[in-house]
């Protein structure tokens, strides 16, 4: 009884206002260390590739970036069909908080791969299928946040939302699938704009760094949005007005 | 038992408006005419350009075609009430909701869809088009203007009553039409290039299974958000 | 950067706007809703 209570306290928009306000510094300090070593070992460390020279470096942006965008979605996607299910209020807000993070991720995975492949591949966008399906996933996240934006009523766009990312979800495989095939049977554009130098450790090391530190920045920064959402919708409660924990 | 006569109802009723306004029913087909000739005034008039271009162009005006015109499926039965009897009928709401999301996709795929199937070939002969590309081109619109119905009627569903509720459809529901897309074009440039368009087929065929079980829970879903 | 600084300098550069662009909409947002909130509290 006392352990149940005590898994979903948290779920109480309270307090996880409370909670998150703690973490966040310490989010964003990890961030910065984390970021600051995988640039460090990614610029000084791992050596200069053959074939690319020091362009092949945006990898160790351009790769966490690519990850956290379909990442995000799905946790997107995940906390927003818990709010629709349960009821839980909290969930669709963390949803909501995520969608932007997601789509600014996508964005640089996509601007890094474009400045990656022209110098290596000679033009500014290729249509290949990992960048047209980034391409498609910046829309489903646009989408999303166009629909939960365009409803009116907090809890009726909270659950559209939550069908559209679950939906959403299904289909990004189904996407990937169907851009890869068109992809490999236009001959024109096999070649992958962003084919991976031969990995060096330290290579590995950095781009694993730089994505702990993403994933960092996106706590902090998902908590300072679920927080401003926590405030906006709970306007009228007491505990707030009260001054309770900054 | 109480589920046929609620899609046969909806469907029937449908129809029926529909032919009373023959007008509106016709014009995503004027639509698809008017951005289909944009092309080659567009692009200029050299015929190879134009045959490797047609099957995109043809579809995709197909899809905006159809997503332009699944605004209204719901907004007017919202407005006079219909749509919550409609939702009421039948022994549970979500089977109800099911039976509607079906017959209203079917309704817009006989009044929009099938009309492009029959007139695709005038425009395909207009982009020379041969004679198997313009069979494969029916064949492709045949499986892939359902599955443009059936997707319409989510974001149809999604986006009832909201602002710009047509401009937001598009945004959200072409993103999930793509894959249609890709294998129903990809279909009719391979008969058109000579190799074997079977597995894009195959694939559009499973896409259309696919969407046909799960896009009306889907949009029962929507409906009931909506509705609440 | 061997002659590609204008591409990993336009990458690194976007992006750390981008993330600093983010986080400062955040926290900004994060503010006006509690001032709001301690103005409404104040009236009502």
């Amino acid at each position: 009884m006392a352990t149940t209570r005590h898994f979903f306290t948290f779920a109480s928009p309270a307090r996880f206002y409370a909670l998150a306000g703690a973490l966040i510094p310490w989010f964003w300090i990890a961030a910065l260390v984390l970021g600051a070593a995988g640039l460090w070992i990614g610029f000084f460390q791992a050596p200069t590739d053959a074939t690319q020279g020091d362009a092949y470096r945006i990898i160790f942006i351009h790769v966490p970036a690519a990850w956290m965008s379909m990442v995000l979605y799905l946790v997107m996607a995940f906390w927003a069909a818990i709010g629709w299910a349960f009821n839980a209020r909290l969930a669709s807000m963390v949803a909501r908080a995520l969608a932007p993070t997601g789509a600014m991720f996508t964005f640089c995975a996509l601007w890094s791969g474009a400045l990656w492949g022209k110098p290596t591949w000679g033009t500014w966008w290729v249509w290949d299928a990992r960048l047209t399906s980034e391409l498609i996933l910046l829309f489903l996240y646009l989408g999303y946040m166009a629909l939960v934006n365009a409803i009116d009523d907090t809890r009726r766009a909270d659950q559209a939302g939550a069908l559209l990312a679950v939906i959403g979800s299904v289909n990004v495989p189904i996407i990937y699938f169907s851009v890869k095939w068109w992809n490999t049977l236009h001959q024109g554009a096999t070649i992958s704009a962003t084919a991976a130098p031969k990995m060096v450790a330290s290579m590995l090391t950095a781009m694993l760094l730089m994505t702990l530190a993403c994933w960092a920045y996106a706590f902090a920064v998902v908590f300072t949005r679920t927080r401003a959402i926590i405030v906006e919708r709970e306007r009228e409660a007491k505990w707030l007005n009260e001054g309770a924990a900054a | 038992m109480t589920s046929p006569p609620v899609f046969s109802t909806v469907l029937g009723r449908d129809l029926r408006l529909a032919a009373r306004r023959r007008v509106d029913a016709l014009l995503p087909l004027a639509f698809f005419a008017v951005a289909v000739s944009l092309f080659p005034l567009g692009v200029g008039p050299e015929p190879n350009t134009l045959r490797q271009i047609s099957p995109g162009v043809l579809w995709v005006c197909a899809l905006l075609a159809a997503m332009l015109s699944v605004t209204q499926l719901y907004a007017n039965d919202q407005a006079d009430g219909s749509l919550e009897q409609m939702l009421l009928a039948g022994g549970s709401a979500f089977s109800a909701g099911i039976a509607v999301a079906l017959a209203k996709a079917v309704s817009h795929w006989l009044v929009t869809g099938l009309p492009l199937v029959l007139i695709a070939p005038l425009f395909g002969v207009m982009f020379d088009l041969s004679g198997r590309s313009i069979a494969a081109l029916c064949a492709s619109l045949a499986l892939g203007t359902p599955i443009l119905s059936l997707l319409g009627n989510v974001g149809a569903a999604l986006t009832l009553g909201v602002r710009n509720g047509s401009v937001l459809l598009i945004l959200l529901i072409v993103p999930l039409c793509i894959p249609a897309l890709i294998f129903g074009s990809g279909a009719i440039s391979a008969v058109e290039s000579g190799s074997s368009a079977r597995g894009h087929f195959s694939l559009l065929g499973a896409l259309f299974i696919a969407t046909g079980l799960l896009a009306p829970l889907a949009t029962a879903a929507a409906l009931r958000i909506a509705i609440e | 950067m061997g002659g590609y600084g204008l591409y990993v300098w336009g990458s690194y550069g976007v992006i750390a706007a981008c993330i600093a662009i983010d986080a400062l909409i955040a926290i900004k947002r994060h503010r006006a809703a509690r001032a709001t909130t301690a103005a409404n509290g104040e009236n009502g």
